[in-house]
């Protein structure tokens, strides 16, 4: 019902019934969100609170009085800061902008206008930055009419360009700083038509800046800002071959008898998809195939001359008559990402049925025609840019070496042999200024090698780094076969002659290399230049990390609590300590 | 369309929007005799009776509306 494409007035219409279904889900995660108010929020929150049931975020909510959202940020009295909010969201719109221009004002009005319009936005975000977390804030849209037509566009003194203008700044600020996150409400208003959205009369009678009926949309686009910060974005985009990525059966038709590119008008819907499956491979996306075929025909149909798309840029290609479920989990278990991660798309609502079917948590977007495949996934948000780092655009790449890397293995019969043929590096140091994006992002997201499953806001992480009062240690692994980026972090607390390791995670890219080792000798040496003797360990279980369990016994913890399945260790630093990793050569960067 | 076809339209948005299948409307049904009725529902509640009946109310039309009974007569008047 709620995802992507959705039937708004439904929504609205059903909003107890959905939630009564939706907070059955299991493994909710708590979030608090504080929901500040340019225009009417009580029905907002409402509708945000299903799409981020959804997407498995539990909020709390503390809604701000109406149209005081700057007054809540820059004069707080202490009650938005003792709600501790995990996110603020900053509802505005253009009734919200002052001041704004006049058409025909000389142009040094307009730009002091401008600057003075934005520098209260600023002044915003700077108080905000007290509060330590995300501000997702509307950016602002376009008229519904123009006093001067399209002149509006051009003149410093039209409303048209003072939006765009407006816009542009909050783009700049929110691109260079890492807590500000825009909401684009201005193409919001744009796709659903500005005529509609921006009916006066809902404003006029109850203050809300869109017809009511598109606080859907709204609360979606949201959502998929504060799970994508809170590192619930999939993965994986598993594609379906005849009928999805190209017109035909490969099968049947061959190489030469399907359509695919500019000569029909099928072919340019297929060819779009690929395109659209390609961009999403650029920014880190992984691809896979899912096809009922056998698997020579199926690769032959990449060799189509306007295939977009080759065989090699799939890191999993599943091409036989096994049941789609099933080769799902296959490739997921070869990727060594949780199914769960996975998008499917197939234009066969049959396959679609019985993969949803499955209850394996993957997405199964409802396609329809095939020049709207790309827009339909795409709207759905599974794959919600909030930061872009360089491993996200290198990670196809990774995923190859790794495959790459595996191959090798394979003609090793000695497994530490095969460890020290890859040339291991490891740079391990202090959490940098310049990688806490991607420390933060890799901390938000790694749920597999993750002992407390702990996350952070970027300002938080930011306080660890610099307080004397921890200890951080990130490593970034290089090979013969490439650069992995940073894989693995740790965070601990000291405390006198204790430390207490609050994080530990390790990308599951590099499980088994003696990564972890490495790790622990570092904090051993770091330790134990500290005055501190004993280590505390410990380990929450959640419903993916079983993997790590034992892993504080397996290097030589005492477990000293039990708590269900949780448990807490210990490890006395001996006068003697001999390194555990033999495999890769440590340099401090 | 008649103006018992519209009252009983009109109770099956209030139940979806409670959420409860009892909810039984008539003429004298007020804001006071649902629990949930509050301000914000009472705009969904117009705005959803604008889409399903596809009309549009003034807000000088629905600022003094002061039951059921008068909601169904401005939605009959508009029909």
């Amino acid at each position: 019902m709620l995802e992507y494409p959705f039937d708004p007035s439904y929504i609205m219409q059903n909003k107890r019934a959905l939630k009564k279904q939706l907070v059955k889900k299991e493994g909710l995660l708590q979030k608090r969100i504080a929901l500040l108010s340019g225009t009417t929020v009580g029905e907002l929150k409402n509708i945000l609170e299903l799409f981020l049931l959804d997407q498995g975020i539990q909020p709390e909510f503390y809604v701000g009085d109406y149209g005081r959202w700057y007054e809540d940020l820059v004069f707080d009295d202490g009650t938005l800061a003792n709600f501790h909010p995990d996110v603020i969201f900053i509802n505005t719109s253009a009734h919200n902008l002052a001041p704004v221009p006049h058409p025909g004002e000389p142009d040094e009005l307009c730009a002091s206008k401008l600057d003075e319009a934005f520098g209260k936005l600023q002044n915003a975000w700077k108080a905000a930055e007290a509060f330590g977390c995300p501000v997702i804030q509307n950016n602002f849209e376009y008229p519904l009419y123009r006093v001067m037509g399209n002149y509006d566009a051009v003149s410093p003194s039209g409303r048209v360009r003072f939006i765009r203008q407006i816009n542009e700044r909050m783009a700049d600020y929110a691109f260079s700083h890492k807590n500000l996150y825009i909401n684009d409400f201005n193409y919001l208003a744009a796709f659903c038509g500005l005529d509609r959205f921006c009916d006066p009369s809902y404003y006029n009678s109850y203050k809300y800046a869109q017809d009511p009926t598109f606080i859907p949309y709204l609360a979606h686009s949201v959502a998929l800002i504060v799970k994508s910060i809170f590192g619930k974005n999939k993965k994986a985009l598993m594609l379906d071959l005849d009928n999805t990525l190209w017109h035909g059966v490969i099968g049947d038709d061959g190489v030469e008898g399907i359509k695919l590119g500019y000569e029909s008008p099928e072919g340019i819907a297929h060819a779009e998809l690929q395109q659209y499956a390609k961009d999403l491979a650029g920014i880190g996306v992984i691809l896979g195939v899912c096809s009922k075929n056998e698997e020579a025909a199926a690769k032959s149909g990449f060799d189509h001359p306007s295939s977009i798309l080759h065989a090699d840029d799939f890191l999993s290609f599943k091409a036989n008559w096994e049941p789609k479920q099933l080769n799902l989990q296959q490739s997921a278990k070869e990727l060594n990402v949780g199914v769960d991660s996975f998008v499917f798309a197939d234009d066969n609502p049959a396959e679609r049925e019985i993969v949803r079917g499955a209850n394996l948590g993957v997405a199964v977007p409802e396609l329809t025609v095939p020049e709207r495949f790309a827009e339909t996934i795409a709207n759905g948000g599974y794959f919600e840019v909030t930061s872009l780092s360089a491993d996200d655009v290198r990670r196809a790449e990774m995923y190859k070496e790794n495959i790459a890397r595996e191959k090798q293995q394979a003609s090793f019969a000695d497994y530490g042999e095969y460890l020290r043929s890859l040339e291991m590096r490891g740079y391990i140091g202090p959490f940098a200024p310049a990688a806490l994006e991607r420390i933060t992002q890799l901390a938000n997201k790694t749920n597999q090698f993750n002992l407390t499953t702990r996350r952070y806001q970027p300002a938080e992480m930011e306080a660890r780094a610099a307080d004397p009062g921890y200890l951080t240690l990130a490593g970034r692994l290089e090979d013969k076969f490439g650069d992995n980026g940073i894989v693995t972090e740790l965070i601990a607390k000291l405390e006198g002659d204790h430390a207490d390791i609050e994080l530990w995670i390790m990308s599951c890219r590099v499980f088994k290399r003696e990564l972890e080792y490495a790790m622990f000798d570092e904090l051993v040496a770091a330790l134990r230049g500290r005055g501190v003797r004993t280590i505390v360990g410990r380990y929450y279980k959640t419903a993916k990390n079983a993997i790590v369990a034992d892993f504080y016994g397996s290097l030589g913890f005492v477990k000293t609590g039990q708590n269900g399945d949780d448990s807490v260790w210990e490890y006395q630093i001996p006068q003697q300590y001999e390194n555990k990793n033999h495999a890769i050569e440590v340099i401090h960067p | 369309m008649t103006r018992e076809e519209v009252m009983a339209k009109t109770n099956e948005v209030f139940c979806d929007i409670f959420d409860d299948d009892e909810i039984v409307i008539t003429d004298e049904t007020t804001a006071a005799d649902i629990e949930d009725w509050d301000s914000l529902e009472q705009i969904n509640i117009l705005v959803a009776l604008e889409k399903l009946f596809s009309i549009k109310f003034a807000v000088s039309e629905v600022e003094g509306l002061a039951n059921v009974g008068e909601m169904i007569d401005l939605i009959m008047s508009k029909l």
